[in-house]
């Protein structure tokens, strides 16, 4: 079936896509990359201790689906201060973490998205029109990975932040000019939906 | 208004009733993991998550799933604060919306 992800006996999925699926995924997971941005050694890629012992930002991300996907750690909803001493420490704390753990999951997200180009591109120069792209289980996993933040990046540009808004998202009309970032926002809710049962333990 | 009562100097002895105003939480007590709801993580990847991560039976994740779901938020882990900010990273690696805090009650 197209758009949907189908168990692999022995392991891994695989899914069929035509050459407009295949290009629509490849430029998203390009533009996340470059939203997420080069990693902190990048500028010096002969030093292996850069990235080691480089420091992440304290500061939360100013755009909203970096802030989606890289939250504060320490405060959130329905977690409020009790005092404003309490809200700045929460800040510290949040500041603390970031500047520790971001690094290590922006290069986390980017090798997914960056393994989700590779398998595309592999497929792209193997034949002509559409292709069954097939995944083993590992890259199962980073595609399950990277198709989530790609929802998650749609989703915050969309403004999808409670489950009405997702409602709303189905009746837009044809001529409304948000309309195809909302179809491909459910076609890949399918892929990953689908690609999520293929890994169920 | 216009008067500030001083913090008491941490000499004083405590006497019980004023340890329960100053309630500063022991260092003993545990911390907890929580996932909050959003609209776009599928019900499916989230249990998903909890299964594969914290190695939690299907019933245990489905039924935390459907309180994140819910109530807007649900407990998944609680432990040491190095404990949990490992697994706030793990479930921000996932891209879920996960926060830590001392478990008052």
């Amino acid at each position: 079936m197209p758009g949907q992800f189908e168990p692999l006996p022995g392991g891994g999925a695989a899914v069929a896509l035509d050459e407009v699926e295949i290009s629509i995924i490849r430029s998203l997971a390009v533009q996340l990359l470059e939203l997420i941005g080069p990693g902190p050694a990048e500028d010096a890629p002969e030093d292996p201790l850069a990235e080691l012992f480089s420091e992440g930002p304290s500061e939360p991300p100013a755009d909203p689906v970096l802030q989606r996907l890289f939250p504060d750690a320490y405060s959130g909803p329905d977690v409020e201060a009790t005092s404003p001493e309490q809200a700045e420490e929460q800040r510290q704390y949040s500041a603390e973490f970031r500047r520790f753990t971001e690094n290590d999951l922006r290069a986390g997200k980017r090798d997914n998205a960056l393994a989700m180009i590779r398998s595309l591109d592999a497929l792209a120069s193997a034949g002509e029109g559409g292709a069954v792209l097939k995944l083993s289980t590992e890259e199962s996993q980073q595609w399950l990975g990277a198709l989530n933040d790609l929802r998650l990046a749609i989703g915050s540009r969309l403004d999808v932040v409670d489950e009405e808004d997702t409602d709303l998202l189905y009746r837009l009309p044809d001529d409304d000019p948000r309309k195809p970032m909302v179809m491909a926002y459910l076609w890949l809710g399918g892929l990953q939906e689908t690609l999520v049962e293929t890994l169920m333990p | 208004m216009g008067h500030v009562t001083a913090p008491a100097p941490l000499e004083i002895e405590k006497t019980e009733s004023a340890e329960e105003v100053f309630a500063v939480p022991e260092p003993d007590v545990p911390w907890v993991t929580i996932v909050h709801n959003d609209p776009v993580n599928l019900m499916s990847y989230v249990t998903y998550v909890f299964q594969s991560y914290f190695g939690y039976s299907k019933d245990k994740a489905t039924k935390l799933m459907l309180d994140v779901h819910h109530k807007g938020r649900a407990v998944v882990s609680s432990g040491s604060r190095e404990e949990m900010e490992r697994d706030v990273q793990a479930m921000h690696g996932y891209g879920l919306w996960a926060t830590l805090q001392q478990d008052r009650k």
